[in-house]
């Protein structure tokens, strides 16, 4: 396989990166920076952007690319999410047999994107058989679940305690037509999938070469939203708080020391260390104040502790409103952490926050996509009066990216309004 | 309802305080081996779903109990119901008929089942007409139902214009004096309301019954 292309970055390109990094670091810092930042996230807005159908933008690699690459170079942010990274991969779900989602082309139609299906993966028996071995269940249960090239997997033995002769006997479960056809397919996939990799490595070298940073690489997940999104569901997971309390517990605590080990894995991979969490049972109206404090806050809070410790800078971003959790979510060392917020007040999470992290967002959604490139002119100076200029470390951008159907002249908006009142 | 036994007492109170394994147990035994009047038990239900909605209100229970409450019923309801001998002729008088389901390009349905579980436990007839769903089912169903209401649920943003889209189709039909219409979902607010054309939206499943409820002149 190809190694991805690099890509000469002249020394201007190279200042331009600096001083955009530069203040990203400095808003992490509590430092106050030359300017207010602003970051760019998006996944079908590209396809609003270039003109194409979100299956396009799915499957073919090159138009994404382009696409990605000429709206950065038009709204000038100071980071950017890996862009192609996040859409253009139709054809690894493709190979993989991905069935958490369905996508443009694949269950949903041209112009709509891709939608996760809450479903219970992992049953509410199943807890202590998880609890009790991760690795195994992943093998033989969760992946067959949810990743059509795994099936046949659940033929494997179980590993531990295999030894000496056992070994040798052991080994007859390769030979099993469905877990050698699993196999074939898995190293298939995973072809698939370093190739697409390497797209997205070649993007972002490209676009470093010009003197743009990424905001984040690698994404994590908060433990909670871990098992109540990929494991239990949505519903599952909530009806867990009183049937299956304490394995949920249990299985918190698992999940906050394997999450670190492998999000610090990806980090370090990424060579980047901002990590983003996009953060999803959190919000006010989700749960009471007492089991957020018992059930979601303890092991997230972990997890942060554990990558600020190893050097990483984690970047939840809190989706919905989280008002009441602004005290709760406030315990964390200072200078550390991006927190990004969706549809919490950002001047009210500047007054409890202000101090101990770096804030993002949030132009609102509905804004965006409904409102008039004057209003969104106002919304950005509304933040950066109350924000940024009274000493919030702000980074500005939409509320959870910019929407998909986002009108072209209204995300122009939004940048222009952020560097004319930056400074 | 007539006055309780300290066994109902125990019932209301238990499946009130999320007491699941106790509430169960009580009421198949009263079902099964003491021969409790079904329609009776369903009636105790229903007075614990209204505290349930109550301290949902009042900031006390959140979605995990709705859910879990919405669930208790189900499984009481799949004992009590073939038991009952009599026709329906028990079941209260509803204040009005709300007719709900997630607009067409989206597939979530917690919210959407959560404004359901509240209104059918105020009193509305709700029919719940799904995920995904496509203008002309809204269209069919609404000269079928025959709704006072109709709410349209969607999480994503795409579902502004689908929003937008039924409520322009629903007017084009003649459909839209004879109704209500409220929005509800994750990014909804005055502008989408706007923008879309509907009558209302509501921020949370509360929010869905005051609106239905003053739509009704029903008081809270």
């Amino acid at each position: 396989m190809n190694a991805p292309k690099t890509y000469v970055q002249t020394s201007e390109a190279k200042a331009a990166y600096d001083k955009r990094w530069q203040r990203i670091m400095d808003c992490v810092a509590l430092k106050q920076p030359d300017r207010m930042p602003t970051a760019m996230f998006c996944t079908f807005y590209l396809a609003k952007f270039g003109g194409i159908s979100n299956r396009e933008l799915m499957y073919d690699e090159v138009k994404a690319t382009e696409i990605a690459e000429r709206a950065l170079l038009e709204l000038d942010p100071d980071c950017y999410n890996p862009l192609v990274l996040n859409v253009a991969m139709g054809p690894v779900l493709d190979a993989l047999d991905y069935k958490q989602l369905i996508w443009p082309g694949h269950g949903v139609g041209d112009n709509q994107p891709y939608q996760y299906l809450d479903r219970e993966y992992m049953k509410a028996d199943e807890y202590e058989e998880f609890i009790f071995d991760p690795t195994a269940f992943y093998l033989t249960k969760y992946l067959p679940r949810v990743l059509g090239i795994f099936d046949g997997m659940e033929e494997l033995p179980y590993l531990p305690g295999l030894h000496y002769f056992r070994l040798v006997g052991g080994m007859r479960a390769f030979a099993k037509p469905r877990v050698r056809a699993a196999l074939e397919k898995i190293m298939k996939a995973a072809e698939e999938v370093e190739r697409f990799a390497n797209v997205h490595v070649e993007f972002t070298n490209r676009m470093t070469a010009q003197g743009f940073p990424t905001s984040h690489i690698s994404t994590s997940v908060a433990p909670y939203d871990l098992i109540a999104d990929y494991f239990r569901g949505a519903t599952g997971t909530m009806k867990d708080l009183y049937r299956n309390k304490d394995k949920l517990l249990e299985m918190l605590d698992k999940a906050t020391v394997f999450l670190t080990k492998q999000t610090i894995a990806w980090s370090r991979a990424s060579g980047h260390p901002v990590v983003f969490f996009p953060v999803h049972w959190a919000p006010d109206r989700f749960m009471s104040q007492k089991q957020f404090e018992t059930f979601w806050w303890p092991s997230f809070r972990k997890l942060m502790i554990n990558l600020i410790d190893a050097g990483i800078i984690p970047m939840p971003l809190w989706e919905a409103d989280c008002t009441k959790r602004l005290e709760t979510i406030r315990d964390i060392p200072p200078g550390k952490c991006i927190y990004w917020f969706e549809r919490t007040d950002m001047v009210k999470a500047f007054e409890v926050l202000g101090d101990v992290v770096a804030l993002r967002g949030n132009i609102s959604p509905s804004l965006l996509t409904t409102g008039t490139p004057d209003e969104v002119d106002a919304a950005v100076r509304h933040l950066a009066d109350n924000v940024f200029h009274k000493g919030g470390k702000l980074i500005l951008d939409a509320a959870f990216g910019l929407p998909d159907e986002t009108p072209v002249e209204n995300a122009r908006a939004m940048y222009r309004a952020a560097r004319k009142y930056a400074s | 309802m007539t006055e309780k036994t300290e066994q109902e007492k125990h019932l209301v109170e238990w499946l009130a305080d999320m007491n699941e394994d106790d509430a169960f147990a009580l009421a198949k035994k009263m079902l099964l081996e003491e021969g409790a009047n079904p329609i009776r038990v369903l009636e105790l239900c229903r007075e614990a779903m209204d505290v349930v909605g109550k301290r949902f209100e009042q900031g006390e229970y959140f979605l995990p109990e709705l859910v879990l409450a919405g669930e208790m019923l189900e499984n009481i309801g799949a004992i009590a119901k073939p038991l009952i001998k009599q026709g329906p002729g028990g079941e209260p008088k509803k204040l009005a008929k709300v007719l709900i389901g997630t607009v067409h390009g989206d597939l979530h349905d917690i919210g959407k089942n959560i404004v359901t579980f509240m209104l059918d436990i105020n009193g509305f007839e709700v029919k719940d007409i799904g995920i995904d769903v496509p203008v002309k089912t809204f269209l069919d169903e609404i000269n079928e139902f025959k709704p006072d209401v109709v709410g349209l649920s969607g999480f994503l943003t795409l579902a502004f214009d689908s929003m937008k889209e039924t409520i322009a189709a629903i007017q084009d039909a003649g459909l839209r004096d004879k109704l209500k219409i409220m929005i509800g979902g994750g990014q909804v607010d005055e502008a989408v309301r706007s923008y879309t054309g509907a009558d209302a939206y509501g921020t949370n499943a509360i929010e869905a019954v005051s609106l239905c409820r003053n739509w009704m002149g029903v008081a809270a």
